[in-house]
């Protein structure tokens, strides 16, 4: 197994997060989403910031964007050794960084821009029949994040990149100089860890392809997520309950094809009592659900903000133990922890609502 | 009186502020361009007013005793929480668990409410706290509410399909009453409520309250009292006596 520093078996955190999507495309600077996190300082604690961004890589729209951290020297070399034999490099660099005081230390970051292999055999040296390049990228992810020491590959999706590490997210988003960035969707997370630790792989978003998540509360089925998860392939390396999260949604939508509101609908399933009043179709329909994904229920308290290219997405736990705020101004949506943050982005957003528990809010670009 | 402009003012440094002015005498407060700023008038037991322009942060009120706010936008979360006397009016819509432990005072949402509205409340002889929510409420209104008096009306909200409140009304009430506009589904109630039908104008408790949120709204009274109430009553002081004991 892979040597970790951190052995904490629990895992609990309370966070502030928020986000937004432009409907029609229209890429925004990383300003508006810093302020956003930055008003909701006193969620965190200083040992978690991060943000996502999509639309920020369109010379290399095409390629899966990798964003890896490494302890050192030896990781970086295990690691492109090993990406040298399974995908194509188009480019390398280091991330650009910005010093500043407040982040003291952080690992080697570099990023790769990179295309699957294509021949039958490359796909079949992962157990790969079907040649889909999204799975191959999968393995690869899971590979490195499970086998090789001091590497983690944090961000993998097109045209879109995480940015994450230990500090507040306004510190974070310095830098990682993320003013110098625009996109479309833009998610943020404030972090304060309560029984994981606060290392750079744990903070949010936490991401798999082009899916990111950005969540508040605690997965208390963690476990039970895990294991079902290990089933498919998906190995969770991040020590936070969080990861399951991005892992779940790329099960449940990319592989098995469910809709956006019933992937919600199996992670915040109604109660049985509301199941029994339903008519006979929509019972069957959830029992079904139920019976199917039942280990894809996500328990405890959450708010979540999920990503991918086609929308931002947010969702309250079945009973709403977290907070969820949404406004929209224009082709914007706002979605985040309090008004506050939405106001920060938007001063112009007048009509703030929250959502009901379990029903998810979901805002998609316009074709 | 003392007229704060607190954009871009850590929330720290703005209750320090008013709490000084508290202390060397000012009773009058207006701040401006507040957002997201928390913890606003926690603990004060003076009598002062404050009117508040923009978003309050998190626990508005909490713990406070006497002063008299007035939000002119909307609140978050914990808002009354475990207040004492005075009251809050929000010119908007709340967030979730406002009036949590709430002991007395009043707190009137124009709009809507979330989840967790009034619960833990409770009363001691003359100290009655009263939540009147405008628009809708979530679920677990009034949760093992142990004393005070709920209204939600159900007239002003942003959600018009929306149902006038959550599922887990009242669950384990065992004092105090909840007034909800219209009538209730049993199903959406604890089995530990009384559900009577009546009219607001033979209720002082309710009338009486309801002037009170109509002054301050400029709301026309008769327009809510058209309409009969649900009233929800603890059946028993002591719903789980016997839950541990043979």
């Amino acid at each position: 197994m892979k040597i970790s520093r951190y052995n904490d078996p629990k895992d609990i955190s309370n966070c502030g997060l928020c986000g937004f999507i432009n409907k029609k495309k229209k890429r925004v600077n990383g300003e508006t989403i810093i302020k956003g996190i930055a008003i909701q300082h006193d969620r965190g604690n200083g040992l978690g910031g991060g943000f996502a961004a999509y639309g920020i890589y369109p010379d290399y729209a095409e390629f899966y964007a990798f964003h890896i951290m490494y302890d050192n020297a030896v990781s970086i070399n295990e690691t492109e050794s090993f990406l040298k034999d399974v995908v194509t490099i188009e480019h390398i660099e280091t991330i650009p960084t910005r010093k500043t005081i407040k982040i003291s230390s952080s690992p080697i970051l570099k990023r790769y821009f990179v295309k699957p292999l294509s021949s039958d055999q490359d796909f079949e040296k992962f157990g790969l029949i079907d040649k889909n390049e999204d799975d191959y990228i999968v393995k690869v992810v899971m590979h490195v994040n499970e086998k090789i020491n001091g590497a983690y590959i944090f961000s993998s999706g097109k045209n879109m990149g995480a940015f994450k590490g230990v500090g507040f997210p306004e510190d974070i988003a310095e830098f990682f100089r993320l003013d110098e960035y625009s996109g479309y969707i833009w998610t943020a997370h404030n972090r304060f860890p309560t029984n994981t630790p606060g290392w750079w792989g744990g903070a949010h978003p936490f991401t798999l392809l082009d899916w990111s998540i950005v969540h508040n509360g605690e997965i208390s089925s963690y476990g039970i997520n895990k294991r079902y998860l290990e089933m498919f392939g998906y190995k969770c390396t991040l020590l936070t309950d969080t990861e399951v999260v991005a892992y779940l949604l790329d099960l449940l939508i990319r592989k098995h094809g469910l809709t956006e509101e019933l992937a919600c609908m199996a992670l915040a399933s109604p109660f049985w009592k509301h199941i029994e009043r339903m008519d006979d179709t929509e019972k069957a329909a959830y029992t079904a659900l139920r019976m199917v994904y039942g280990s894809a229920l996500l328990n405890g308290p959450f708010a979540i903000l999920f990503a991918n290219s086609k929308g931002l997405v947010g969702l309250n736990d079945r009973v709403k133990l977290r907070p969820l705020v949404v406004g929209e101004s224009g082709d914007f949506v706002y979605m985040g922890s309090e008004a506050s943050s939405l106001k920060e982005m938007d001063s112009s957003i007048s009509n703030f609502w929250a959502p009901k528990a379990g029903e998810p809010v979901i805002a998609h670009f316009e074709n | 009186m003392l007229e704060i402009d607190t954009k871009g003012v850590y929330y720290r440094d703005l209750n320090k502020t008013v709490r000084e002015a508290v202390k060397a005498g000012e009773r009058d407060f207006i701040l401006k361009n507040v957002n997201g700023q928390r913890y606003i008038c926690d603990g004060i037991c003076e009598e002062i007013k404050m009117d508040i322009q923009g978003i309050p942060g998190q626990d508005l009120g909490a713990f406070m005793n006497g002063p008299v706010i007035r939000v002119f936008g909307d609140a978050q979360d914990g808002v009354a929480n475990t207040m004492s006397g005075g009251k809050i009016v929000v010119h908007g819509s709340a967030g979730d668990v406002c009036g949590y432990g709430m002991r007395g005072g009043k707190l009137f949402i124009k709009e809507d409410a979330g989840y967790r509205i009034g619960i833990h409340m409770k009363d001691y002889k003359e100290k009655v706290p009263y939540i009147v929510v405008g628009g809708k409420a979530g679920d677990f209104f009034g949760e093992y509410m142990a004393g005070g008096v709920l209204v939600v009306l159900g007239m002003y909200s942003r959600k018009p399909k929306s149902p006038i409140c959550g599922d887990f009304i009242g669950t384990g009430l065992h004092g105090g009453k909840i007034y909800i506009r219209g009538e209730i589904d049993p199903y959406l109630c604890g089995k530990e409520c009384g559900i009577e039908e009546i009219d607001a104008k033979e209720d002082r408790t309710l009338y009486n309250i309801l002037q009170e949120f109509c002054y301050e709204f400029s709301f026309n009274i008769e327009e809510i009292i058209k309409e009969k109430f649900s009233v929800l009553w603890p059946k028993t002081k002591r719903p789980y006596g016997n839950l541990y004991a043979y």
